[in-house]
């Protein structure tokens, strides 16, 4: 046991000693490798904290939600409809839900304009979300102007921000009552945007959907569990943002073990044969270039690990920001709550410590099995 | 000290920072159930139906409430404009239909 | 003690350039003494230190090892011997390591790394603490005088220094036989005779020594107890105890 972990720790020794021989090299390319994992692993915990946020938020959110479709695009839809759907049986309530999107001109960005179902606000009075504030700089107590769809100045009071904490939902949200709605979007009278249906079994929701599809064919029911699936499938592997960044990554991992794998040079295959000369076994020399290479993949992999969760949790996932923002001028702050994926992070443990070993071992093992007498002759 | 004491040491330190971050992780995830509570509420209160991502146009905005048209509304063989918009994808079948 | 019978040792032996290094050669290694083999290269000499120091296998013949002690045999009596001619790939390296020292004409130290790691390369995969033959090396850069280059990449040193760092690489795992190829071959006189006084402590420790050199300087030296005469994988002739 004590020889075992002497031999061991000797090789390793000489393993750090020989990667230390070729410092540049071996210094870029562990900076590279960890930069790879750290891509890597944000991106795990990012998606998987997000999707957690997504499908806890949004079990909230309406069973049902009834969108009119008029020549293939939203268009508004009568309160009418509501009273009829309120019939249906398994229905438990109908609301209809007044929102629509506002385009600041002066300051860029696009808000989202909401009425709640109670009243929250007085006319006058919004909340609003923390994008809002900071796009605009203003705090609780200031006033900030909308421009109605009449091109008139609409001045409204902040009276509350909603938490950071929520900035998920609410970033880019400005709630206010419903005559300053109707001042800035002039809807016709006893329309709304769209209806939220609440079913009381969620069994009956596909049911419930297909019966309002029936009587009003020009409205798009759309349950609860397709909200969920939307953004499963943004935050799956499949999605465009992950294959992109995964793609680039593997190639990555290729291109590493591929430079590995393309054999020694004659510096180091003599090297290996004097080894084999003063009294190296093959399997001791194969041990040397496995902690050769456990030492590259395992730093990168931890010190990649470490870093990525600190950028997604304590950074918000800052490096992120440029890819994921496009042209928004709103952007939440995300605080996530951390989650971890073991499965994923194990894959990206193996996907980084054994391709790189194996590549390292592989063509070291033709020079390895060198006869000892070789060096002699040469 | 050896070298290979050392690449030991650091090893070790950095998998103790691991632990760490587990239980960091576990630590936060019971802290935020209050947040929890509030964030559930607001959606609830507002009846929101989706997280506020990509706030560039109303079908990456609302991708939930998109409908299929809505990244071409200009002309039906119109090319995507925004950025966001590549990562994320029309809204999948309706189950009513 | 080494005794070699009838060992031959043929290469590409089913091809149409089959070469014989070693022909039909019987000979016995007395321990303690200094063993030259001399002749021209090609004489199979270097073919004939390898199969003695297990680093190859004969292709006919026996070998035989007696007197040596290693975790699989001990011939502490004397009386035994161990067959190391069909023995397995293992137990070779592993007799190779602690019975035989090598020294390479080329010495064929490791570029890059200091004089001191280079001496304890022999004893990193021996499970041995490295406590322990650390201070081993720094006695043996004592003995040979090359102390102040134990942290020195091998590259800065002097043919001389090199040549002593070698044969303090081979003395690391105290090995009981020393074999030497060509020792003299890069070295000037002064550095020869410098290298032969080596020899001469290293007898005076108990060491069985064998060195193949076609160098006069090592094969008419005084130390030397036999002289064995090769030519074209044959002896030709001994000199001194057989």
């Amino acid at each position: 046991m004590n020889a075992s972990l002497h031999r061991h720790s000797n090789i390793l020794d000489f393993a750090l000693s020989s990667l230390l021989r070729r410092k540049s090299k071996n210094i870029s390319l562990l900076v590279v490798y960890t930069l790879i994992v750290f891509v890597i692993a944000s991106l795990i915990f990012f998606v998987q904290a997000l999707k957690r946020e997504a499908a806890q938020l949004l079990s909230e959110a309406p069973d049902v939600t009834v969108q009119r479709m008029v020549a293939g695009r939203h268009d508004l839809i009568p309160a009418g409809y509501g009273e009829q759907i309120s019939g249906i049986r398994g229905v438990a309530s109908v609301t209809p839900r007044l929102w629509g999107y506002y385009y600041d001109k002066f300051f860029g960005g696009n808000y989202t304009l909401l009425v709640p179902e109670k009243k929250l606000v007085e006319p006058g009075n919004i909340m609003i979300g923390q994008g809002v504030a900071r796009s605009r700089k203003i705090k609780d107590g200031d006033q900030m102007v909308l421009v109605t769809s009449r091109n008139a100045f609409l001045p409204l009071t902040v009276r509350g921000i909603y938490p950071s904490s929520s900035e998920l939902v609410s970033s880019d949200l400005i709630v206010l009552s419903a005559e300053d709605f109707q001042a800035m979007f002039n809807l016709p009278a006893g329309q709304a945007t769209d209806l939220a249906v609440a079913v009381a079994n969620p069994r009956e929701q596909v049911t419930v959907a297909a019966k309002i599809a029936e009587l009003f064919p020009d409205t798009r029911p759309i349950l609860k569990s397709e909200i969920l699936r939307t953004y499963d499938s943004l935050f799956e592997w499949r999605g465009g943002m992950m294959v992109v960044i995964l793609a680039t990554a593997v190639l990555s991992f290729i291109i590493f073990a591929w430079d590995k794998a393309t054999g020694l040079s004659a510096e180091e295959r003599k090297e290996i044969g004097i080894l084999k000369s003063i009294g190296w076994e093959t399997s001791d020399v194969l041990l040397l270039k496995f902690w050769e290479g456990i030492v590259i993949s395992l730093s990168a992999f931890l010190v990649g690990f470490v870093l990525a969760y600190g950028h997604v949790f304590f950074y918000s996932a800052a490096l992120f920001e440029p890819a994921l923002k496009g042209w928004s001028v709103i952007y939440p702050q995300f605080r996530l709550v951390p989650v971890i994926d073991a499965y994923q992070l194990s894959i990206l443990f193996f996907l980084t410590v054994l391709p790189y070993t194996t590549a390292t071992i592989i063509p070291a093992w033709l020079a390895a099995t060198v006869p000892p007498d070789a060096a002699m002759r040469s | 000290m050896r070298k290979s004491t050392r690449f030991i040491l650091f090893t070790t330190v950095l998998i103790l920072l691991i632990v760490l971050i587990a239980v960091h992780a576990r630590h936060s995830q019971a802290v935020s159930i209050n947040d929890r509570r509030e964030r559930d509420e607001l959606v609830r209160t507002l009846r929101l139906t989706d997280l506020c991502l990509f706030t560039e146009a109303r079908y990456t905005r609302n991708p939930a409430m998109a409908d299929r048209f809505a990244p071409f509304q200009d002309h039906p063989l119109a090319m995507e404009h925004f950025p966001s918009g590549s990562l994320v994808r029309p809204p999948s079948g309706n189950a009513a239909k | 003690m080494i005794e070699l019978t009838n060992v031959t040792k043929t290469f590409n032996a089913d091809k149409h350039n089959r070469f014989t290094a070693v022909d039909d050669i019987s000979l016995t290694i007395n321990p303690g003494l200094l063993t030259i083999l001399k002749g021209p290269s090609g004489s199979g000499k270097t073919t004939l230190l390898a199969l003695i120091g297990c680093m190859a296998r004969p292709s006919s013949g026996r070998i035989r090892l007696h007197g040596i002690r290693t975790s699989f045999f001990s011939d502490a009596d004397g009386g035994s011997f161990l067959d190391i001619t069909s023995l397995p790939e293992r137990f070779l390296t592993e007799i190779r390591r602690t019975t035989f020292g090598f020294i390479f004409q080329q010495f064929n130290l490791v570029k890059g790394i200091s004089a001191l790691e280079n001496i304890m390369l022999p004893a990193y995969p021996t499970g041995e603490g490295q406590a322990v033959f650390r201070q081993r090396a720094l006695e043996l850069m004592e003995l040979f005088s090359v102390s102040r280059h134990a942290a020195s990449p091998v590259d800065w040193l002097s043919g001389g220094e090199l040549q002593r760092v070698a044969i303090a690489r081979a003395l690391i795992n105290n090995p009981d036989i020393i074999i030497a190829d060509e020792p003299t071959a890069h070295l000037d006189s002064k550095l020869s005779s410098e290298f032969m006084e080596m020899v001469g402590t290293l007898k005076a420790q108990g060491k069985t020594i064998l060195i193949a050199s076609h160098d006069p300087l090592v094969y008419d030296s005084e130390l030397a107890d036999a002289v064995v005469g090769m030519r074209d994988g044959r002896i030709t002739g001994i000199r001194g105890a057989p």
